[in-house]
């Protein structure tokens, strides 16, 4: 044998060897099984234009009953926006145009008779910064259940504010200042607050909008160690811009090429051995 | 839109890192092998000296052996690598093992050629040594080749040459149990024979893990413990 200290011999033939492997460099197809077994959320041909810049193509993807998937990509991929139809947030966005079908459970979401206030509550949202409101850290969680009518006395009230709490991981450093502003917590703090007054309101699904990017290290391990627990009782979509974070928290990964679905898997094979050169180019760094 | 196709990382220092690695690595595939070669050929020609110095050697190995670990360590710290990236990196690491192992291999043939250069020739056995040290030396060649340029095809012929030795190696092994009972004043050095083809039928061992690991890097799919059908299927991509 030859002694070959020349890099390059051995990454020009993986690209041969993948080559072989690679059936298809077109990003407009799906590589990967959108179908789930238990199915919670169903978006079939889902696209999203703003204006005349399209942002979304014909994306089609199930979402299982208490799974964690993450929606990766690089900046403007259309995941951020694909995720904010699953509870309409883009109506508020003025030229903003969704059309295909996107079902939760059997019901459609963008029915026009429908009324998005309670498919709010059950398709919860965590944004990319905490935004409590500038109330006290009780009335945070309370808000929701309260408007919603989900309690009916102050005990009851009580009762979903301490789980929701709990459940978000705040009791224990929130309990003796309830009545102190929500603001006043640390970001991660405010960030558990915000997931603990979205659950109060018992959804079924939870979208998370890169939760953790204004996050230090340890807050973040927080959260991420939530979203574990809160897996056992809720259906999470999470957009992250951290592949490390998806390759912890999930188990099915999605990723996003310029509004296009490109490949949708188990996590632990994007994560070791993706089908679509477009994967595994994001994933390992090679992006550019 | 055309895509562009980017082999490089974005990070010039990772593509370094890497290459630094993959290089070690097969500078070490280098050395190991003419360990390898230099044990049968100290052997068969009753070459002390020669036997001396691959006992030496195989200090270097060691070494190397923890310098390829250390670096691969680093990286991933340092870098996370995923997908083909974390696969290189595990295969570096399996297969750092394994030439390590080969070189411990090679180092007990060397022994034995000491030993048999002290008390005299065995009565019996070079062919056979000559014999199954050839495909081995083969083998191990090959192993680093389809590593080096990526090629499952050959590593899938590695893996299946390896079936071969242990063949060779189990009539051997009666060969040489007749011998003993035929002459039991030399059972000592054919004892040597024994110990330096158990060696080799080791090696090919050690060839065919990096054979498999080579397959793993570029399928993706462990082959290890499937069976020849299996990993001609993986391969094939069936």
């Amino acid at each position: 044998m030859t002694v070959d200290t020349n890099s390059s011999s051995l990454s020009s033939n993986a690209l041969s060897s993948d080559d072989a492997r690679d059936t298809s460099r077109d990003y407009r197809t799906t590589v990967g099984k959108i179908e789930v077994a238990d199915t919670k959320m169903s978006m079939r041909n889902v696209n999203v234009s703003y204006g005349d810049k399209q942002a979304v193509f014909g994306v089609d993807l199930d979402i299982a009953k208490n799974e964690v998937i993450a929606m990766i990509g690089p900046s403007g991929c259309g995941k951020s926006t694909f995720l904010r139809c699953m509870n309409r947030m883009n109506d508020t966005i003025e030229g903003c145009v969704v059309s295909g079908s996107l079902k939760l459970d059997d019901q459609d979401i963008y029915d026009p008779k429908l009324d998005v206030v309670p498919l709010r509550a059950r398709v919860g949202m965590v944004f990319q910064k905490p935004n409590p409101f500038p109330k006290s850290i009780y009335d945070n969680v309370a808000y929701g259940p309260q408007i919603h009518g989900l309690a009916s006395s102050k005990v009851e009230l009580d009762e979903i504010v301490e789980n929701s709490l709990k459940k978000a991981g705040l009791w224990n450093e929130a309990k003796d200042r309830l009545d102190q502003p929500g603001t006043g917590l640390s970001g991660g703090q405010q960030q558990r607050l915000c997931i603990a007054r979205t659950i109060a309101v018992s959804p079924e699904v939870i979208l998370m909008d890169e939760p953790c990017s204004a996050l230090d290290p340890i807050a973040t391990a927080r959260i991420e160690e939530l979203i574990d627990e809160l897996s056992a009782n809720f259906t999470i979509a999470i957009v992250t811009h951290s592949m490390q974070q998806a390759a912890r928290v999930s188990h099915r990964t999605a990723y996003f090429h310029l509004g296009y679905l490109v490949e949708i898997g188990a996590t632990d094979d994007i994560f070791t051995n993706p089908r679509h050169r477009l994967t595994e180019d994001y994933i390992t760094g090679r992006f550019g | 839109m055309t895509i562009k196709r980017s082999s490089s990382h974005i990070s010039q220092r990772y593509d370094d890192e890497l290459a630094a690695v993959k290089s070690q690595l097969f500078e070490m595939g280098g050395i190991v092998e003419k360990q390898v070669t230099d044990a049968i050929k100290a052997l068969l020609e009753v070459d002390s000296e020669l036997a001396e110095r691959v006992v030496v050697d195989d200090e270097h190995i060691n070494t190397m052996e923890v310098t390829i670990d250390e670096d691969c360590g680093l990286i991933l710290a340092r870098r996370q690598p995923a997908a083909k990236d974390l696969r290189l990196v595990l295969t570096i690491i399996k297969a750092t093992t394994d030439l390590e192992r080969i070189g411990d291999e090679a180092r007990k043939m060397a022994k034995q050629a000491i030993t048999l250069a002290e008390e005299g020739k065995a009565p019996r056995g070079y062919v056979e040594i000559r014999h199954i040290g050839q495909i081995v030396a083969n083998m191990l060649s090959q192993a680093l080749d389809c590593f080096v340029r990526q090629d499952v095809e050959l590593a899938l012929k590695v893996a299946q040459e390896d079936k071969t030795v242990d063949l060779e190696y189990a009539s051997a092994i009666r060969e040489m149990m007749t011998y003993m009972m035929e002459d039991p004043r030399s059972i000592s050095r054919v004892m040597s024979i024994m110990w330096s083809l158990r060696a080799l039928e080791r090696i090919g061992d050690h060839a065919r893990n990096i054979a498999e690991h080579v397959i793993y890097l570029v399928k993706g799919d462990d082959v290890r413990h499937v069976g020849l059908k299996q990993m001609a299927k993986t391969v094939h991509d069936q």
